[in-house]
């Protein structure tokens, strides 16, 4: 009963502050382009403008194009969503305040977020659109080749601490977080931001729905709620590297006179600030460079990354 | 029937694939063929096999319309051409019926000219960094932040152009035998307070052409385009000087008083976009110069060889040719007057330097990826306004 209500409570949360950190990055954004942001919808400062975009997408018409593969059309943006809220199952938000405290949490949440391409090229495929066919061949691609240096910069923490548990990993950065071993704590974590930013699609990695050749990529036949659900899932996606990649190196929960949940909150504040940061001073790079960047640079020093970890904690 | 016949046949032998390739047709709606062009490309995957520019979405008749109205009706049908630089397209036709009427306009008048026209060229080359920035990717990133850094800039002349003018862009400003108005009295003083911003925000384009790696990334060695080719397919402004020719108009047959200003022609290396980034950045820098140049010579008097007057009284070009050709921020824009003796145009032909720089992008694109089609194009800069009139 217990572990239902907190399900809710989650889902419900989850929902809430990804709403809300779409208003944060509309407003970022405006303020990095001399702009001021959504203001007419709520009065002080636009607040309640992710609440009139929800109520427009809820209310819009669900327009299904004929030649589509209705099976898949249908069923992806759920696929998607699914895969990208199932992660928070394992993900601690304080101190003892998880789900399911999984012993493999690490590997639980690699395997499931990436399922989410496999939602991603329904989505494609099942558009029957020459922009969608593209973009979700672009997923792939781009996906499978992020995939290997983000396994092994997370794996990086995981030797460290000695466990795949994620309350574990925190434990053991009580002292000093990951993030400051010298040398090992920063390439990682600066492989694990490169490699997160690719799996989520942002720019400057944002091949699959490159709008000035795609239009909007394996989202271009959605409307209405499926292309909220789409879009959701993006920033869902984006939450959980946040609060992944604060847990993994920048020791979760731990810091000095605040509550657990808050120093949380402020990390993830953070790594979600410095991915908007990305986005809104960058262009975008080419499926090729992408994929060279992973192959030829990411994944030789992420193996020495792992292989480095594996000495520093033989030595220690 | 034959050469509709000679259109299918073209046209089939594009739209035929072959194996696994994929025909692509990108616009006329979408969102980064900057206006209505449409380009029908053929894949191989990410590659491009083929591409073919489908134009005449924007055609308006500009041409026949000319022939049924008087000399001056025509003028603020100019601005709606190349609509990102109205007043160099006005200032082209302006000279054309001058040069066939054989009169000289004040002194200040010209000096109007040059600086209303660089104005106008750094107005121009600012929604081109803006628009190539979306093109290179980030309508929703950062393309748009360079984007609306370069409309904040822009926003600033403009309003310039509206005290003086009245319009934004459509400014009907320039007329047969000098301007239409004089400037307002706090207008150069205006200006002058601008431009130390302008120059900072140039300094700061040009530090992201030199620190920027991914804009580097994406820009070197992408549409390489020789000189020759440039040449024989009549490209011109900075898409020519791109590929490594000084060739401007302002500095090869100087017209309204240029000779007398000193700027020098930004050159690239290599022909790629990032040097017709570069060119196009580096103009700027060098409009301001003139601009300065202007401000400091300003002469005092009239600004036009008769007073304005409300309704414009027929103007009569005696029968003949006159060609002009002018440097707009696009390139050789020339304009081919033939007269009969009465108040309309015989014909009124223009050499519009979009349309011959758009005719290169079949034939350095092939073999790039997708996405390197829209940086191509950006780096042309077309403005279909132009391209079909």
């Amino acid at each position: 009963m217990n572990t239902l209500f907190y399900s809710l409570v989650l889902l419900a949360g989850i929902l809430l502050v990804v709403a809300y950190l779409t208003w944060l990055e509309r407003k970022f954004a405006g303020r990095m382009q001399s702009r001021i942001g959504p203001q007419r919808v709520g009065k002080p400062w636009g607040l309640l403008q992710p609440i009139a975009d929800g109520a427009k997408l809820l209310v819009k018409e669900d327009i299904i194009p004929q030649a589509t593969d209705k099976t898949a059309y249908n069923l992806a943006p759920i696929v998607v969503i699914l895969a990208t809220t199932l992660v928070f199952v394992t993900i601690p938000l304080g101190k003892s305040v998880v789900l399911v405290d999984l012993n493999v949490g690490v590997l639980f949440i690699l395997a499931i977020s990436s399922l989410a391409l496999i939602g991603i090229f329904m989505a494609g495929w099942g558009s029957a659109n020459k922009y969608a066919i593209l973009s979700a061949m672009r997923g792939v691609n781009q996906l499978i080749s992020y995939e290997i240096p983000l396994v092994l910069a997370c794996l990086v923490p995981v030797i460290l601490a000695g466990s795949m548990k994620l309350s574990s990993i925190v434990l053991a950065q009580s002292k000093v977080w990951f993030i400051f071993y010298p040398f090992l704590g920063q390439i990682a974590f600066l492989i694990f931001l490169v490699s997160a930013l690719a799996e989520a699609n942002r720019i400057p990695f944002d091949i699959t729905e490159a709008e000035s050749e795609l239009i909007a990529g394996y989202t271009v036949e959605y409307s209405g709620m499926k292309f909220a659900f789409l879009w959701l899932a993006e920033y869902i996606h984006l939450l959980a590297v946040s609060l992944v990649g604060s847990i993994l190196f920048l020791g979760g929960w731990n810091g000095p006179w605040l509550p657990s949940g808050l120093w949380l909150a402020l990390k993830t504040l953070l790594l979600f600030l410095l991915i908007l940061w990305i986005r809104w001073s960058l262009v975008r790079i080419r499926l090729d460079q992408i994929l060279a960047l992973s192959w030829k640079v990411l994944f030789p020093l992420s193996l020495a990354t792992l292989i480095l970890a594996g000495g520093w904690s033989f030595i220690f | 029937m034959n050469l509709i016949a000679e259109q299918i046949e073209t046209y089939k032998s594009i739209i035929e694939t072959e194996g696994d390739t994929l025909l692509v047709n990108m616009g006329p709606q979408h969102p980064s063929t900057h206006g209505v062009l449409r380009l029908v490309l053929k894949l191989k995957g990410e590659e491009v096999v083929k591409i073919e520019p489908v134009i005449g979405y924007l055609h308006r008749g500009f041409e026949k319309l000319s022939e049924n109205l008087t000399y001056i009706q025509i003028v603020p049908l100019t601005d709606r051409m190349d609509y990102l630089a109205s007043i160099t397209n006005e200032l082209a036709y302006v000279l054309t019926i001058e040069k066939a009427l054989k009169i000289e306009v004040p002194k200040k008048a010209i000096y109007l000219r040059v600086l209303t026209a660089e104005l106008q060229r750094i107005v121009s080359h600012l929604v081109w960094l803006g628009t190539f920035g979306l093109d290179l990717g980030g309508a929703l990133g950062g393309g748009s932040t360079l984007f609306l850094y370069c409309f904040r800039e822009r926003e600033i002349i403009l309003d310039l152009f509206e005290e003086f003018s009245g319009a934004r862009m459509m400014y009907n400003f320039n007329q047969i035998g000098g301007l239409r108005y004089q400037p307002p009295l706090d207008f150069f003083s205006k200006l002058k307070a601008t431009l130390p911003k302008l120059k900072q925000a140039f300094a700061e384009y040009e530090e992201m052409l030199q620190e920027n790696y991914v804009f580097k990334v994406r820009t070197k060695n992408i549409g390489v385009l020789e000189v020759s080719l440039a040449q024989r397919m009549g490209a011109s402004g900075p898409v020519l000087r791109g590929s490594g020719l000084a060739y401007d108009i302002r500095k090869a047959y100087p017209y309204s008083g240029y000779e007398n200003f000193e700027f020098e022609i930004p050159i690239g290396e290599n022909g790629d976009c990032f040097d017709r980034a570069k060119v196009r950045i580096l103009e700027m820098k060098q409009s301001l110069r003139i601009i300065q140049q202007a401000l400091k010579g300003m002469p005092e008097g009239e600004v036009a060889i008769r007073p304005p007057v409300r309704v414009p009284t027929a103007v009569k070009v005696p029968a003949g040719e006159t060609y002009m050709h002018i440097e707009a921020p696009r390139g050789d824009l020339g304009v081919f007057l033939v007269s009969d003796g009465t108040e309309k145009p015989y014909r009124l032909k223009w050499r519009a330097p979009s349309f011959s720089n758009l005719a290169v992008l079949p034939f350095i694109s092939n073999g790039h990826k997708v996405a390197d089609v829209m940086a191509i194009l950006g780096s042309l800069d077309p403005v279909f306004g132009e391209v079909d009139r």
